[in-house]
């Protein structure tokens, strides 16, 4: 497994030959709050880079899932939707959003490295 | 004629400061900087206040005194339905002010005082309140909105053994009565109240001692909750909150809340939208009020479409959330009342999707107040 890049919209990627994995950040957790609902996509969808993929809402509020890379879904975690509040323990492990199959691996070059990203979120507070 | 002057300049209650010490996230409500959640998050701040207690600082409400004599209960009666000539001295109830066409200008609870009555307004519509209110005052009522007081509510099943030991005397307050206590030589007004279905008390006190009072509750490890969890808990009690699901469109009759219409007021009248509320009540309304079961998981907040099961839009969500003592989502709304009865299936569109839901009891969660 590849090391993992961030998106501005607060999505992790990891790659694994062309199949990427895709988890929103534990920043993006703490900005949330409690997670009490998450949609993930069904296998087969087509995805577009930015594109709408999953949901996730806190107490709060609604949030859209966007995803950092076009491919097709190949896996939607079925694990978060049966238990959200695990996205607020694990967001960058187990609680995974969803897989998919990527066209073009310079999509996931041009995301951001993890330090890149960190300074980003101390850039944009909100 | 002088101009209107708007002040637009965000306000802060007392305790701003002291929230912001213990790690608020704020935000703009009703013209205030209010907390809405602090470290700890609206999930465990909703379930601590469920197991132990919780504070909330409340002081954007408007604390509206009145004083007069007789004629002030019928002034009063005009723009209230609730049956004042009645109401004991300590004693409180929930109402509201109604407009001409028996919309609900704000909901509210009214004291009897020993000199007239004090009445708590909803932050966002306290001025206009006054506003309608003083319509139909004489010249030897006086009025004023007290802002040197701060309103604190303690909720939660420890509040009565936690409150008992700084202020005694305030088990023996039953539901919705209130009285005057001391406390570092000075009066507390406090009443056995709340807004989130558990046992509590809405203690009124100045804004000098207000932070005192928070130092003790804080070493009693009742936690600070903010605005959050105040809506979590708020909706699982299956209590409204004005400007969501009540307005001056809707009546009480259509808000499921006929029963806060006095008896004695439901016979005889004599309020602003009398008429129309008569009829309502003989005939029944259109649509109702009802709460909200979504069969899963997903969330209909405010303003999600509810359609039959026929697929047919019959109504629309005014207040959703995920409730976290029933460990699952709830909403209030309204629909066309021949879908109201408890069971019914109903179909929810969450994002262009439908989804199962079920007309619910309400409140989702079982009160446990003290009578």
């Amino acid at each position: 497994m590849s090391e993992k890049k961030f998106s501005k919209k607060h999505e992790w990627v990891s790659l694994d030959g062309d199949v990427a994995t895709v988890g929103i950040t534990k920043h993006a957790t703490e900005m949330l709050g409690d997670i009490v609902f998450v949609e993930v996509p069904d296998a087969g969808k087509a995805v577009e880079k930015e594109g709408q993929a999953a949901v996730v809402e806190s107490t709060k509020a609604a949030s859209d899932v966007y995803s950092p890379i076009s491919g097709e879904i190949t896996e939607g975690n079925k694990a978060i939707a049966d238990d959200p509040g695990s996205v607020n323990t694990d967001p960058e492990g187990a609680s995974w959003f969803f897989k998919l199959k990527i066209k073009d691996k310079g999509e996931y070059e041009s995301l951001m490295s993890k330090d890149e990203y960190d300074k980003f979120c101390k850039e944009n507070p909100s | 004629m002088g101009s209107k002057r708007v002040i637009m300049e965000v306000q802060k209650t007392a305790l701003y400061n002291y929230h912001k010490n213990l790690g608020a996230k704020f935000v703009p409500f009703a013209g205030y900087e209010m907390p809405i959640q602090y470290k700890d998050g609206i999930v465990k701040e909703h379930i601590s206040t469920r197991t132990h207690a919780g504070f909330f600082d409340v002081s954007h409400m408007g604390q509206f005194f009145l004083e007069g004599d007789e004629t002030l209960i019928t002034a009063l009666e005009k723009i209230i339905p609730a049956d004042l000539k009645n109401l004991k001295i300590n004693h409180s109830k929930y109402s509201f002010l109604l407009n001409n066409e028996g919309g609900i200008i704000d909901d509210l609870i009214i004291t009897r005082t020993e000199k007239g009555f004090c009445i708590i307004l909803n932050a966002a519509c306290k001025e206009n309140d006054i506003k309608q209110i003083s319509q139909f005052l004489k010249k030897n009522h006086k009025h004023l909105l007290n802002n040197d007081l701060s309103l604190i509510a303690l909720q939660g099943p420890k509040s009565v053994e936690i409150l008992e030991k700084l202020i005694p005397g305030v088990t023996n307050l039953k539901f919705m009565t209130g009285n005057n206590f001391e406390y570092e030589d000075e009066n507390l007004y406090v009443t056995r109240s709340g807004y989130t279905g558990e046992d509590g008390f809405e203690i009124s006190i100045s804004n000098k001692k207000v932070e005192k009072l928070i130092d003790y509750l804080i070493s009693n490890e009742v936690k600070p909750i903010g605005l959050g969890a105040r809506d979590t808990l708020r909706l699982e009690a299956g209590l409204c909150l004005y400007g969501h699901d009540l307005n001056e469109k809707i009546n009480p009759v259509e808000a499921n809340l006929r029963w806060a219409i006095a008896k004695k007021r439901k016979e005889v009248g004599g309020f602003n939208g009398w008429e129309k509320i008569k009829d309502l009540l003989a005939n029944g309304s259109e649509k109702i009020r009802v709460g909200i079961k979504p069969d899963g998981k997903v969330i209909a907040r405010e303003n999600t479409k509810i359609f039959s099961s026929d697929n047919n839009e019959i109504g629309f969500v005014t207040s959703g959330t995920f409730g976290p003592s029933v460990n699952a989502p709830v909403a209030m709304g309204y629909v066309k009342s021949e879908f109201s009865e408890v069971g019914t299936s109903i179909q929810l569109e969450v994002r262009g999707k439908k989804y199962g839901g079920k007309i619910s009891e309400l409140p989702f969660y079982k009160k446990s107040y003290v009578k």
